[in-house]
């Protein structure tokens, strides 16, 4: 039981290359974390099936928690859960707006245009904000204009 | 069942594969710089999908490496629909094919969501919320554009008529639909789920669509047009220097 808190803790440090603030816990990536004779067998999901960050997000964990419970690890990709952005923790958001980033609201299985058009500015906090594109820097934001403070701002994008 | 499940699986793979890399031609030549970013995000998408179908291929039985069978099959092989070869053309018509073929994905994935084939079921869910944002795209962009004046509403009424009997052959039927009622309602089902969905979009649009058309169909049984054959030469000129490669 107490390796798997270390391999917990050990996770923590793991953040995720394109939002350097969140770690893949508060991304709501890790799905499984089971220890065998055989090691430590860690089970993730990416965001969006075409993230880049992937390979690297899956090297970066198994040598996090290799080095700091000196047992061989295996990352695999877990087929059998999707992510979907009511994975992401409540600090998770926190944290995002303090990096600048509008968090995705809580969705209920179907993405309303009302969740995207009008999103709360992570610097002034208006609503007074439209949607410039549902594209953005990465497959996982969305870009929005702030008409109260006249600055441009990016949204995780809420997905289902 | 396994090989009619596997024509299905490649022809999604190959219609993903090829459009995410049309759409990828407009990386640094967009109308403005939300439209570049739009495509090239469009085009990431659709590699990452077309390389989960080409790995859920791999583990059904006699698969191959995702890479090879990407890149090293002769043109006959592939079954992509004739819409995904065309060049991409002006932007009016990417812009119409994005549309008309993200609206049939979205109809397809859908109904995936209840196939009795796991990884497709499994990965169904996964792409339907991505594709969801393909689609909020090209609707805003489609009725704006069809409403833009005369000049923008000539141009997109000619897109669409250009575009609309490539569009039908994506539901080109497959060797054996019925044999696969399980796992999708096949083609022609897709196709009336299809034209319920973009008909709302074309008429806030103010466009209309063309009369009798000839669908173009082959593409499903390796019949492409010379564009196809041209992208391939180019897409997988490095792979083919040295397939063996580890990148």
């Amino acid at each position: 039981m107490d390796t798997i808190k270390a391999i917990y803790a050990s996770l923590e440090k793991v953040m995720d290359p394109e939002i350097p603030v969140l770690n893949v816990l508060e991304m709501g990536m890790i799905t499984d974390v089971q220890q065998d004779e055989k090691g430590i067998h860690i089970k993730m999901i990416p965001t969006f099936s075409a993230c880049p960050a992937i390979s690297v997000i899956r090297q970066s964990i198994s040598d996090t928690v290799s080095k700091d419970l000196h047992l061989p690890v295996e990352v695999s990709v877990d087929a059998a859960i999707q992510w979907n952005s009511n994975r992401l923790t409540e600090t998770a958001k926190e944290k995002l707006r303090g990096f600048g980033i509008a968090a995705p609201p809580v969705h209920h299985g179907e993405i309303e245009a009302d969740m995207l058009l009008h999103v709360t500015c992570p610097h002034c906090g208006s609503d007074n904000t439209f949607m410039r594109s549902p594209f953005g820097a990465t497959l996982c934001r969305a870009m929005h204009f702030c008409r109260q403070c006249g600055m441009m701002f990016e949204q995780f994008k809420p997905l289902t | 069942m396994e090989n009619l499940i596997k024509e299905l699986v490649t022809k999604m793979a190959d219609d993903a594969l090829i459009l995410g890399h049309r759409n990828s031609e407009w990386t640094g030549l967009g109308p403005v710089m939300e439209e570049d970013i739009a495509f090239s995000s469009m085009a990431q998408d659709k590699i990452g999908h077309a390389w989960a179908l080409y790995r859920m291929l791999q583990d059904m039985e006699g698969g191959q490496d995702p890479d090879q069978f990407a890149f090293l099959r002769p043109a006959s092989e592939y079954k992509c629909c004739h819409l995904t070869e065309m060049p991409i053309g002006t932007y009016e018509f990417s812009l119409m094919r994005h549309f008309l073929f993200d609206h049939a994905e979205t109809v397809r994935y859908s109904s995936l969501l209840e196939s009795s084939f796991l990884p497709l079921r499994q990965l169904a869910q996964k792409v339907k919320g991505e594709l969801k944002y393909h689609t909020l795209h090209a609707d805003a962009w489609i009725i704006q554009l069809g409403k833009g004046g005369a000049e923008s509403h000539e141009k997109m009424q000619a897109a669409l008529d250009s575009c609309f009997p490539l569009a039908a052959g994506i539901f080109e039927p497959g060797p054996d639909d019925g044999g696969l009622s399980d796992v999708y309602p096949g083609e022609k089902v897709l196709q009336e789920r299809w034209m319920e969905n973009i008909y709302p979009v074309l008429t806030k649009a103010a466009l209309n669509l063309p009369g009798e058309v000839t669908p173009a169909y082959g593409g499903r049984y390796g019949q492409h047009t010379p564009y196809l054959h041209a992208l391939l030469e180019e897409m997988g000129e490095v792979f083919r220097q040295d397939p063996a490669a580890a990148w």
